[in-house]
């Protein structure tokens, strides 16, 4: 009986030096990408760039075995704040070209960042359009629930440019962080109307419908990439050759992009 | 958290009453401490690097604060106003779960006589909200509270009422959250107390709700308030549940720890001057939880 408690104690302390060994090894595999078989690139990318660039990836590895794309997505301004703060990122693409430049002008990134693709701000409602919306002036309706981004992140700005642009000030019930969140509060129908990106409307499939208004255009969001990170990787310059090349544009262009 | 925070009889030494020993006499505190004997070296190699997987994040926060531009940073307008919400919105879903958990509390304590499945199922609602993630429960709100929730869906058409995207929405959240807290610090203050004084109180001819307003709550008021501080903070704290249910706007549903995270996107320092305003609420509740109730309840 006395001899076990022991025996627990010593596993325990065994598992939690493993542990950190493990770890260890995973970090320092992340930032010393190589051009070699088995290489893993991270890539951070805005968040309405899930759908395209989970396929890119997926077409990427297909044509380099053992390469393994690891994506994470998130609002731009997040995944910028990780990169300063030393996330292991190997490439870069932000939704718009000020979050970009926020990374350069601290030298995080390893090569010149390029546009590869733009997107334009469109008018959402839930399927079926409950709220009777038909323009952009329905944003400014106390009655109707409207979700916008919040000013501090991309969509948020580009909507606000809109807004000023027609000269409308929308009564908003709700300014989230990044355009999937203003997404989702329409999909499940608790805002009646907001402003997300034309590729996000594709990405929602039949949950969510664009109401053709004027003046949704009058943000263009430039898409930047970059390599970033300490190490320059060769994977990961070949991944944003794929993005910009014909075939990655191809699939950009089905998500709803334009072209840069 | 539960188990830990219910004043176990034996709960003060940590070991199971030994053979031999009547139950209930105890031994001073330094002589069980003396009788445990010596940590094994691992033991304390481990401990420690606990402690600092506890600690270094909050020392970061402490030596990363842009302590010239403080003052400034947690007195501009956006986040006194979220403060503000959050100490308003904090204060009434504590008195909420004040009105609502203690009367679940003492139903739990009394479940003791109930049958076991029925004890366990009583106890399970209560502590599955505690353990699931807050934003799992912003999510399970939304499907009763949104306006194509199970009640909701209903609330909508009937009265015309929405509850996402208001202050009401926000203080839902935290109450959704916070009342396990409550429940479980009175209840275990309840399980705790001497039952003998209540049934005096009866024998004396006291009614049922007597008992409990002038002998009951009296007798557990250090554990119903430290419940109360717990819930406050947890309520204060709240971040999942009130993105995923009530959203964020200015003044109406932003509280701090939501104006935390968008501040991260543009002013990363406004953003660690409001994450040290809630670590300070944070200590500051531990400094009045030791000095005032600690002799009460273990909490």
């Amino acid at each position: 009986m006395t001899r076990r408690p022991r025996r627990g104690a010593g596993a325990a302390a065994a598992s939690a030096v493993a542990l950190i060994a493990l770890s260890g090894c995973s970090g320092s595999d992340a930032f010393t990408p190589g051009d070699e078989p088995g290489a893993t690139i991270t890539v951070f990318a805005a968040a309405s760039l899930t759908e395209s660039f989970e396929q890119l990836a997926a077409e990427f590895e297909a044509a380099h075995p053992g390469v393994e794309v690891a994506l994470s997505f998130g609002g731009s301004a997040t995944l910028a704040s990780q990169i300063l703060e030393g996330a292991p990122a190997d490439v870069f693409a932000a939704a718009d070209e000020a979050t970009m430049q926020r990374v350069a002008d601290a030298d995080a990134t390893a090569g010149e960042p390029q546009v590869f693709a733009t997107n334009v701000l469109a008018l959402a409602v839930p399927a079926g359009n409950p709220g009777g919306v038909t323009g952009l002036a329905d944003l400014a309706d106390d009655d109707l629930a409207i979700a916008l981004c919040a000013p501090e992140v991309p969509c948020g700005a580009a909507a606000a440019t809109v807004l000023d642009a027609a000269g409308i000030t929308a009564a908003p019930d709700t300014l989230e962080q990044d355009v999937k969140a203003v997404l989702t509060r329409l999909v499940l129908g608790e805002a009646d109307a907001g402003l997300v990106y034309r590729t996000d409307v594709v990405a929602a499939g039949d949950a969510v419908e664009q109401v053709e208004a004027e003046g949704t255009d009058a943000a263009v969001n430039a898409y930047p990439i970059a390599p970033v990170g300490r190490a320059e990787s060769a994977t990961a310059r070949e991944f944003i050759a794929f993005v910009r090349s014909d075939a990655g544009q191809g699939v950009l262009a089905d998500a709803g992009f334009g072209a840069p | 958290m539960p188990a830990s925070e219910r004043p176990e009889p034996d709960a003060g030494t940590g070991a199971p009453p030994r053979p031999g020993r009547p139950r209930g006499i105890r031994p001073a505190r330094s002589t069980a401490a003396a009788r445990r004997g010596r940590m094994p070296a691992a033991l304390v190699v481990v401990a420690i690097l606990a402690l600092a997987v506890l600690m270094l994040p909050l020392v970061a926060l402490v030596v990363r604060a842009p302590w010239a531009d403080l003052p400034a940073l947690v007195t501009s307008a956006p986040v006194l106003e979220a403060l503000r919400l959050s100490l308003v919105t904090a204060t009434i879903a504590t008195v909420v779960c004040l009105a609502l958990g203690v009367p679940l509390a003492v139903l739990l304590a009394h479940s003791a006589d109930a049958p076991a499945p029925l004890r366990r199922l009583l106890r399970a609602a209560v502590t599955v909200p505690l353990l699931l993630p807050p934003v799992v429960g912003g999510i399970a709100l939304l499907l009763l509270l949104g306006r194509r929730g199970l009640i909701g869906g209903w609330l909508a058409e009937t009265w015309g009422v929405t509850i996402p995207f208001t202050t009401g929405a926000v203080v839902i959240a935290q109450v959704f959250v916070s009342m396990p807290f409550l429940v479980f610090a009175v209840e275990g203050a309840l399980s705790g107390a001497d039952r003998r004084v209540e049934q005096a109180a009866a024998t004396l001819g006291a009614s049922r709700w007597q008992v409990f307003r002038h002998v009951t709550l009296p007798l557990v008021a250090p554990g119903v308030a430290a419940g109360a501080v717990l819930c406050f903070t947890r309520a204060l704290g709240e971040f999942g549940a009130t993105i995923t249910f009530a959203g964020s706007l200015p003044g109406v549903t932003r509280t701090l720890p939501v104006a935390s995270y968008l501040a991260l996107q543009s002013d990363p320092d406004e953003a660690i001057a409001i994450a040290l305003l809630l670590l300070a609420v944070a200590v500051a509740v531990l400094l009045l939880l030791r000095d005032r109730w600690v002799p009460g309840v273990r909490a």
